[in-house]
């Protein structure tokens, strides 16, 4: 039997879309700038427009961010991202197993997707840790490497604009990591393209 | 996750121990066991003859005859400030040393006046106490240099005799040393009464020329004139060759690349101490400061090839079995 169930209202679509290509164009350019050589024929983006495009792309994602937090404050959605105590561990190892070994034996989903629950506990945890302290650490360390003026000069011995960015890299990195895991589990649908259809349309789509 | 978290603090620890942030430099300067001051300089007393009037911004002039005294101001070019010029590099010497004699003349005579100085060559080249710092080199490179092109320039119009002190090998402040390099330039680019003694060209304004660089005023304040308007020579420890406006650079990634321009410029001193200790040479940026680009760490982006590697890896493993079992 077929379950059809609209999970996703429009607001969160356009978010999500933005979110997605505001997030290409800061890992590409973050990339860009990170391992800048002298030769600017070599780089696939001109350093001073990689730098100029990540930061104006990292103000607008800061903008994206806002509409994501008062969404979620404001709507329903922010029922999806609160973590249960009882049973987390287990939960989360229910769900690797799943993937690991139970979706080739055919077993079915631990976690049915519904209309009070659209993220199993492994997207849940994932998508708290990016979207609640992932995003918000690569904002304000992004302000920092923005405005380095408003930092400390130096912590333990060094420069306090290094360990920012350290920090900073780290996190785009995490998120970057994510975005792979997060864009091929998107692929663990039906079919491969229909969880990415549901972002379009706005609705889960699952078949016995 | 939990690995690199724990590595940075180790990939750190590692840096503390390996850089020296202030290798010690033996200057002959710093060699003086008598600490610099005015109270430490044997000429003092003498000097106070010539400091009298030239140590003080305005001095009396009378007319004995008419009984009239009036104050004047003393001319720029021949004031010498007591506090610079006892902290300066020159500090311990007698004005009699590098002027005449005659000068305890007064009013000083004409022949005097006109009296040709010394240049830093005359005291400083071909002395093996001053080999290092390469006095014959600099020559060169000021005279291939576009302030050599200029009648009247010389190098005390940047290394002002009197109150020069160089501060490039004491690395605890870097932002001191950079300030202080950088007002030389300004004495004449910012300042446009002192421009055009020099120059017939028209009055330019520094701040608007340089706005074309993102964050204009960090870049003022982090990094020395130089670094973009001269040319780089790896022998030399400071390059003084001063290349025209239009050769200046203006390439973002000479500096902010993993081979940066101020590993040979800027941290000269350091990329020295720190090439010989056979560590990474951007470690030394890493420790002292940030520059985007050319701070990149190679442990750190080794463990993150790895990481991307591991995680294209399981994926790839998982679309295998994926394939296999028709899931």
């Amino acid at each position: 039997m077929a379950k059809r169930l609209f999970l996703y209202p429009v607001w969160i679509r356009i978010w999500h879309i933005i979110n997605a290509v505001l997030f290409l164009i800061l890992i590409a350019t973050g990339i860009a700038i990170q391992f800048a050589g002298k030769s600017d024929g070599v780089s696939l983006i001109r350093f001073d427009h990689a730098i100029a495009w990540h930061n104006t792309m990292a103000v607008i994602l800061i903008g994206n961010y806002i509409i994501f937090l008062l969404g979620n404050w404001m709507g329903v959605n922010s029922k999806h991202y609160k973590i249960k105590k009882e049973n987390f561990f287990k939960d989360l190892i229910t769900q690797a197993k799943f993937y690991a070994f139970g979706m080739f034996k055919g077993e079915k989903h631990p976690f049915p997707v519904t209309e009070d629950s659209k993220f199993n506990p492994l997207q849940k945890i994932f998508y708290v840790l990016v979207m609640y302290l992932g995003i918000p650490l690569l904002i304000i360390s992004g302000l920092g490497l923005l405005f380095p003026e408003i930092l400390i000069k130096q912590f333990l011995g060094v420069s306090g604009l290094l360990l920012t960015d350290i920090l900073h890299i780290s996190v785009g990195f995490f998120l970057s990591v994510f975005l792979i895991i997060h864009i091929y589990t998107c692929t663990l649908g039906d079919k491969p393209g229909t969880l990415f259809k549901s972002m379009i349309n706005g609705y889960h789509e699952e078949h016995d | 996750m939990k690995i690199l978290l724990a590595l940075i603090p180790v990939i750190f620890s590692v840096n503390f121990l390996t850089v020296d942030n202030n290798p010690v430099m033996q200057d002959p300067e710093e060699q003086v066991v008598v600490e610099k001051g005015i109270e430490n300089n044997i000429f003092a007393e003498d000097n106070e003859a010539c400091l009298v009037c030239h140590g003080e911004v305005t001095y009396e002039l009378t007319d004995t005859v008419l009984g009239v005294t009036a104050k004047r101001n003393m001319n720029e070019d021949y004031y010498i400030n007591r506090d610079k010029y006892y902290q300066s590099n020159h500090w311990s010497f007698a004005c009699t040393d590098c002027h005449s004699y005659e000068f305890n003349i007064f009013p000083h005579n004409t022949s005097e006046r006109l009296e040709e100085h010394f240049t830093c060559n005359d005291c400083h080249a071909y002395d093996e106490a001053y080999a290092r710092y390469q006095f014959e080199n600099i020559d060169l490179e000021y005279q291939e240099s576009t302030h050599a092109e200029l009648e009247g320039f010389s190098c005390w119009k940047c290394h002002n005799p009197h109150s020069y002190e160089i501060n490039i090998r004491n690395t605890e402040n870097l932002e001191k040393t950079i300030l202080y390099d950088n007002n030389i330039c300004l004495e004449c680019h910012g300042n446009f009464s002192n421009y055009q003694l020099l120059s017939d060209n028209a009055e330019v304004n520094f701040v608007t020329n340089h706005e074309w660089l993102p964050n204009e005023s960090l870049h003022f304040k982090n990094v020395r004139c130089i670094e973009c308007h001269t040319e780089v020579n790896e022998d030399m420890l400071v390059a003084h060759k001063i290349l025209p406006k239009e050769q200046a650079v203006r390439n973002c990634t000479e500096c902010h690349s993993e081979d940066s321009r101020l590993l040979t410029t800027l941290y000269k001193y350091q990329s020295r101490e720190f090439r010989s200790d056979g560590g990474y040479m951007n470690a030394v940026i890493l420790n002292q400061s940030y520059v985007v680009g050319a701070n990149s760490n190679r442990i750190l982006g080794l463990l993150s090839f790895i990481i991307f590697g591991g995680v294209l890896a399981v994926i790839g493993f998982h679309i295998i079995i994926r394939i296999i079992k028709k899931v």
